[in-house]
């Protein structure tokens, strides 16, 4: 009895697993190459993803689709494991990460309406990006200059004393920088 | 080795039972129903619920009876005051965060959520909180997601993971705002969903649902211009009296036949035909394949396993058969054999498939089974039966693309078409499939059980590979598989290695086999649901003292069609007088290229991939 196919491959395997080494490039890919030569490779599933969102700055559909194929761990685990933890990301980040610190200080210095401010004119909230890239929201718990509460860091510079009216204006500073800023630079 | 006995006390009785027994199962043992949710007998434990809570003397906090191994000495309350209250706010919030809709709700009378909140005695409501939303999904042609019903049981999760390794759901998210979803929140159909709905017989609720396709059959039926067929799968005669209260096992073929009659159709066929057609046509490809590969042939009949081949293993896809199933089989003699005798025009024909699978569902929509008529093609046959006027409606010698199979419905659809029609099946007289299509051997019946299609495929193999009457009908070694067996069956100077193997999570392991090439088998039957079709994921919701994926309830449905194949005078596929006038006057035999046309099909690699 012949038990070999004689007919074409149906096989799409090589093909799966050269997209997946495409979209997480090679580094990684041997990463988890090595992963799968250890023993128990699937343990090492949020090392994997670590790594991913060092890389990318965030864990799209595809980033978690590749790993799922590479390390052989059904996709729906790997995206349930990758939502379940708050490190992980799923969402793009913006060029600029908005911290609007919300520590006490900076919140008995009114934080939390120049907070609403940021809200009302970037239409997104905590954990968000804006549609256009440029601003992520995020919440700090202290940047440890209260003296100049309250306090907004954008990317690496610090704002402080910020009322509510003052938040248009420095928004546009970045909005503008990043329209001026070559495609890809930050 | 004997297992340790454990002595522990039940609201005051003694019981004795072995170390390891759970809180629940020992309270089973004294007559005691701890309420449950998500606790399934068949699957992982999960004890996320908290409905099963109890009292255990000195612990100081209620513990879940399902997850809890009982120790000697144990002292348990099942049913105080505090603990009733308890199980009863637990039910209390999660109706709170579950839509008010029971009584438009499909699973209204048969949902555990519902019977819960009944047996612990929620009168009102006493919380108001925020509700989940999400949208309802859709996508997929055989399974409906509702998440805003779902109460994160993760009975669907274990059981697409354990059951059928497919691993498709899982939770995603945190929280209030967890939910249950095929990965990254995608649409069933861009998943790797294999539509068993399993994950429908499972739900406590009405999470997951079947497709609806009754809307369009009864529009069929009252058109007056339509020639609306059915057929049905040998599965539902064995299961559909239990939607009106007949002990499970029951057969009640003829008591359906007449149902369907008074529903309206126009012809009621038996798909057993088409598995008579298709044994047939298989067992020619197995000899072919006895001569020249590949081997082993692997069944086609379960679309729910051709789905999983499709996306898990496309490696192996030269090994499935060739041939359609039984169902998309007939729906193709309907609209050219059977409309070509009676001179219906093939584009006026509606054909209803009822079948105990929602994956069908899917399998009627796929491209290739559908057909073109009208188009003056004569590969079909059915240019020649078209009246000239029609051929003119038809567009001036322009085909039209149809699908073979116009709709599936599942048992349960029927059951519920049944009771809305009014029909009390149970004091209904027995009729009679129509011809030229209703009559089968009782091997076709065979096919609704795992190992039938085994069974009937060496029924009609060991004739064909020997020349000679076979020596036994029974090959009882391939029959209530409880899940995988492999075995080796000797025909003629062949030993055939066959395997059979039901639930997906058991195909694996013969599938790498196969990969492995270690042990060459002949032929594998993979049935996609546990039990094979009577357990599929169409099947009525199970009845009082039985649960969803029983082995007593699949035992009792396959020892129906085992009885009806032994009543029957016609027991071999090829000794079927409808079969051999089909073959002479229509087919030219067996194997032919006018059969492989009709009764053949292809199967692709699909994405996305899925893990194994």
């Amino acid at each position: 009895m012949n038990p070999a196919p004689t007919c074409p491959s149906t096989d799409n395997w090589e093909e799966v697993r050269a997209a997946a080494r495409y979209v997480l490039g090679e580094p990684i890919a041997e990463f988890i190459d090595a992963c799968c030569r250890a023993p128990e490779p699937k343990s090492q599933l949020i090392a994997v993803l670590h790594r991913v969102q060092a890389r990318f700055g965030y864990l799209s559909p595809a980033h978690l689709d590749a790993v799922a194929q590479l390390l052989q761990v059904p996709a729906a685990t790997v995206a349930g494991v990758a939502s379940f933890y708050h490190f992980f990301r799923l969402q793009p980040r913006g060029k600029y990460i908005l911290n609007v610190c919300l520590g006490t200080a900076c919140y008995v210095k009114g934080a939390d309406r120049v907070a609403q401010r940021i809200i009302d004119e970037l239409g997104i909230t905590w954990g968000e990006t804006t549609n256009d890239g440029v601003f992520t929201l995020e919440q700090a718990r202290c940047l440890g200059t209260c003296g100049l509460a309250p306090v907004l860091m954008i990317g690496e510079e610090m704002h402080g004393q910020v009322t509510p009216d003052q938040v248009p204006a420095i928004l546009e500073k970045y909005l503008k920088k990043a329209r001026e800023a070559p495609a890809g630079t930050a | 080795m004997r297992k340790k006995r454990l002595s522990l006390t039940i609201d005051g009785g003694r019981v004795t039972v072995d170390e390891g027994t759970t809180i629940l199962e020992a309270c089973q043992q004294l007559g005691i129903r701890i309420p449950r949710l998500c606790y399934h007998p068949e699957l992982s434990l999960m004890g996320s619920c908290r409905v099963c809570i109890v009292e255990v003397k000195d612990m100081g906090f209620y513990m879940t009876s399902c997850s809890q191994k009982v120790w000697e000495g144990m002292e348990v309350q099942t049913n105080s005051p505090e603990i009733r209250q308890a199980r009863r706010d637990i039910v209390e919030l999660l109706l709170d965060n579950h839509p008010r809709d029971c009584q438009t709700c499909e699973r209204d009378g048969n949902c555990e959520l519902q019977n819960l909140a009944y047996a612990m005695g929620v009168r009102a409501r006493h919380f108001e909180g925020r509700r989940k939303r999400f949208p309802l999904d859709l996508s997929s042609h055989s399974v409906v997601r509702d998440s805003e019903k779902c109460v994160l049981c993760g009975r669907c999760v274990r059981v697409c993971d354990e059951i059928q390794g497919v691993t498709n759901l899982s939770q995603h998210g945190r929280g209030f705002l967890t939910v249950v979803a095929p990965a990254h929140g995608a649409k069933m159909d861009e998943s790797v969903c294999i539509q068993c709905g399993q994950c429908i017989n499972v739900c406590p609720t009405a999470a997951f649902l079947e497709k609806r396709g009754a809307g369009a059959v009864w529009q069929a039926i009252a058109d007056p211009r339509r020639h609306v067929v059915v057929q049905t799968a040998p599965s539902i005669r064995a299961a559909i009296g239990e939607g009106f209260g007949l002990p499970p096992g029951t057969p009640a073929t003829g008591r359906m036949v007449t149902a369907l009659r008074r529903l309206g159709f126009d012809a009621v066929f038996d798909t057993d035909l088409g598995a008579d057609l298709t044994i047939i046509e298989e067992a020619h490809e197995l000899l072919t394949r006895l001569k020249e590969g590949p081997l082993p042939m692997i069944t086609s009949c379960s679309p729910g396993w051709i789905n999983f081949l499709e996306k898990f293993y496309p490696e192996l896809i030269p090994h499935a058969s060739t041939c359609r199933s039984p169902m998309s089989m007939m729906s193709a003699l309907i609209k050219t054999y059977y409309a070509k005798k009676k001179g219906i025009d093939p584009k006026k024909i509606y054909v209803v498939a009822v079948m105990p699978c929602v994956a069908k569902k899917y399998e009627a929509r796929r491209p290739e089974h559908t057909i073109e008529l009208g188009a003056g093609d004569r590969r079909t046959d059915c240019q020649s039966v078209l009246p000239s006027s029609d051929a003119a409606v038809a567009g001036g010698g322009q085909g039209v693309r149809v699908p073979l199979t116009d709709a599936v419905l599942t048992t349960r659809e029927l059951i519920w078409m049944i009771k809305c029609y009014g029909i009390e099946l149970v004091s209904l007289p027995e009729g009679e499939f129509d011809p030229p299509l209703g009559l089968s051997s009782g091997a076709g019946d065979l096919f609704g059980a795992t190992g039938g299609v085994m069974e009937a495929t060496l029924r009609a193999a060991s004739e064909l590979v020997t020349g000679r009457p076979a020596d036994r009908l029974d090959f009882t070694e391939v029959r209530n598989v409880a899940g995988l067996r492999e075995t080796y069956v000797a025909i003629g100077e062949h030993n055939i290695h066959v395997g059979v193997a039901n639930g997906l999570t058991n195909a694996k392991v013969l599938l790498d086999k196969v990969k492995q090439g270690k042990e060459p088998f002949h032929v594998i039957e993979v049935m996609a649901c546990p039990g094979g079709c009577v357990g599929g994921g169409g099947q009525p919701y199970p009845p009082e003292g039985f649960h969803i994926l029983d082995p007593r309830l699949l035992a009792k449905r396959a020892a129906a069609l085992y009885a009806i194949d032994a009543g029957k005078q016609l027991r071999k596929s090829y000794e079927n007088p409808a079969i051999e006038e089909i073959y002479d006057t229509f087919l030219d035999g067996p194997g032919s290229a006018k059969a492989h046309r009709l009764l053949h099909t292809r199967y692709a690699a699909k994405l996305p991939r899925g893990i194994r």
